[in-house]
């Protein structure tokens, strides 16, 4: 039996062992199953647009990237519990609230840091937010592993750490990003406030361009993973879920709007 | 009900939730944190518990449970036999489903091991202070050479007595803890006993003593014990024990305080080092009768092996002659003969007591203890 094809992006070194969980519990339900890394998500639509890979474990901009090339094929079949109803924030340093003559809105930031380039979540969707909501912004991008849409943390780290040193006005992160950038004490409770949260948005989907039935199999053994079975928990754990959900694309809208805002 | 009051979810806040969500299902949170509308559904998220915004708050319902399948590994007392998905767990911990299993397949268990633990926990004693190694001496030289050459052939006997039970202690089950922590300080034991014979043999001398082969080889048939029993039974009860009356020798015909104290606190050591032998061969024995046939085999097997060398290690007996002789006057030498003659008459006995005391007969003690190596240990 020929196994069916996964792409995924190493933005980690955990991604190897992730996605070998992932193929022996497939292979232990009688699908065979392989995976591809790659280092950027561009490839790996590419690849998949040309047909190389039956699945891809895509970014929301690749899975934008990859359902306008193929708007008729793209579908979105499993998502993570985790994927659905995300925020991002704009974080300000506390001291720069009302009466400090400095932030009181949006339209006072002069310099934005953000993520990387390409990161949905802690650069796109916040600046549309962020021009939604009048600001006219310096950007200042920090680029950490540019092409994995902004899955490595360390771009949106190091724009509060850069907001912290009083280099930018404002930093974009992941709203669970604040939670755990307190909690590893990178700045104080009280030090920075919320100045704008963005609507809920959609973040990673599985993405299919054929429907066979290994396809609908692999989208059956997922979906059946319980984060209750001892053998699977550590691979949800490690890639950051409790259980897998049907993939759905009301989501996007925010990053579909973001991307065609993007100046090119 | 959770009133979180003012305290955010970047502050700590996430503990009063989780101990809520560990008596409710269900639970409703509320607080004036200027962030607590952010917080708490990306918190939620990433934990997978629903989240729902009421008119009274917001309404948390728990998600999965990693708890769901853990079980305890053991209690008070160690289970005979853990397996190994309870890993490095401490005994009586609740063990998540899921955990590597760590291949630790031995178990070891003697009911008087936390009090011998506990004891040599308490007896621990400090090289550098314990010992009188300026303490005067005014022997003869040859009898600094006798003093040297028992002191290299201690050590080389404790190096074995370390690293035997080390190579056992590395299979242990962390279920037999007390064990695991008398091994560790045995081998701690073993450790200092290293220094002090080592820095006692050079305190007068460049160069230490003969290693002799044939006292290698019986040493070295230690190491060819696969069964902790039989290696306890070799090491600590014939081994070990026939060690405690050398060291007693020594420390009776030590010609200075610093080596009569050297041999004293070994020998301290030792004595422990015999009673978990003989504490968890009586304990096994009890669980499985036919073990006392394997020990006998072991120790014919171990007479066998060494039937082709030299036996008696002629380098160490002659030294322990000119110890307690203390000169080369031929009464003196007479004496010294006796004693260690008396020595080895006093080693068997004690094998063969040990022995009884393991329920082996009289005859059967006196057979197994004529095949205890010659080379004492």
């Amino acid at each position: 039996m020929t196994a069916i094809v996964l792409g995924a992006v190493a933005y980690d070194a955990k991604v190897v062992p992730i996605w070998e969980g992932f193929k022996a519990h497939f292979e232990s339900h009688g699908l065979a199953f392989d995976f591809v890394l790659y280092s950027n998500y561009e490839r790996q639509v590419a690849a998949q647009l040309r047909g190389e890979l039956d699945l891809a474990w895509n970014s929301p901009l690749a899975w934008i990237q990859t359902q306008r090339a193929a708007p008729d094929r793209a579908r979105a079949i499993a998502m993570r519990d985790t994927d659905r109803d995300l925020t991002s924030v704009v974080l300000v340093r506390a001291g720069s609230g009302p009466g400090s003559g400095a932030v009181q809105t949006a339209a006072d930031l002069r310099a934005v840091g953000v993520g990387a380039a390409d990161s949905p979540q802690a650069t796109l969707i916040p600046l549309l937010a962020l021009a939604d909501a009048g600001a006219r912004v310096e950007v200042v991008h920090h680029d950490v592993l540019v092409g994995k849409h902004g899955d490595h943390v360390g771009g949106e780290r190091d724009a509060v750490v850069a907001l912290l040193a009083g280099m930018v006005d404002a930093a974009c992160v992941l709203d669970a990003n604040r939670l755990a950038f307190a909690r590893d004490g990178l700045f104080a409770p009280g030090e920075l406030r919320v100045l704008l949260q963005t609507a809920p948005y959609d973040h990673c989907n599985v993405t299919a361009l054929t429907d066979t039935p290994a396809i609908a199999r692999f989208r059956e053994l997922l979906l059946a993973m319980s984060y209750d079975d001892p053998v699977v928990r550590p691979l949800l754990d490690m890639e950051g879920l409790t259980r897998w959900l049907p993939g759905r694309t009301s989501g996007y809208a925010l990053l579909e709007r973001a991307v065609d805002a993007r100046p090119r | 009900m959770l009133d979180l009051g003012e305290l955010g979810l970047d502050e700590g806040a996430h503990l009063l939730i989780k101990r809520a969500l560990a008596r409710d299902r269900t639970v409703t949170v509320t607080g004036t944190s200027p962030t607590l509308a952010i917080d708490l559904p990306a918190w939620c998220r990433t934990r997978g518990h629903a989240l729902e915004r009421r008119p009274d708050g917001y309404a948390i319902t728990a998600g999965p449970d990693r708890w769901r399948g853990a079980e305890r590994a053991g209690g008070d007392a160690p289970v005979a036999h853990p397996p190994a998905r309870w890993g490095l767990a401490a005994r009586g911990a609740l063990v998540e489903a899921g955990a590597p299993e760590l291949d630790l397949p031995l178990a070891v268990w003697a009911d008087e091991a936390a009090r011998l633990y506990a004891q040599a926990a308490a007896a621990q004693w400090d090289p550098a202070t314990a010992i009188p190694w300026d303490a005067p001496a005014s022997h003869p030289d040859e009898v600094e050479d006798a003093v040297v050459q028992i002191m290299t052939y201690l050590i080389e006997n404790e190096t074995a007595a370390l690293l035997v039970p080390v190579r056992f202690l590395g299979k242990l089950h962390p279920q037999f803890r007390e064990v695991m922590q008398l091994l560790a300080i045995q081998a701690a034991d073993e450790a200092r006993h290293i220094e002090v014979f080592t820095r006692r043999a050079r305190l007068r001398r460049r160069e230490l003593g003969l290693s002799t082969a044939s006292g290698q080889a019986s040493l070295a048939t230690l190491f060819d014990e696969r069964e902790f029993a039989v290696a306890a039974m070799l090491l600590a009860v014939l081994g070990e024990g026939s060690f405690l009356s050398l060291l007693w020798f020594v420390r009776d015909h030590a010609p200075d305080a610093c080596t009569r104290e050297v041999a004293r606190l070994a020998a301290q050591d030792e004595a422990r080092h015999v009673a978990f032998g003989l504490a968890h061969l009586a304990h096994q024995l009890a669980a499985d009768p036919p073990l006392r046939g394997r020990l006998a085999a072991a120790i014919e097997r171990r007479h066998a092996a060494l039937a082709h060398t030299a036996g008696l290690n002629e380098e160490v007996f002659d030294a322990l002659v000119v110890l307690a002789a203390g000169g080369w006057q031929p009464s003196a030498v007479r004496r010294g003969h006796a004693a260690v003659v008396a020595l080895s008459r006093e080693m068997d006995d004690g094998r063969r007591l040990r022995l009884g005391r393991l329920g082996f007969s009289p005859g059967d003690a006196a057979r197994l203890s004529s095949l205890h190596t010659r080379n004492f240990m």
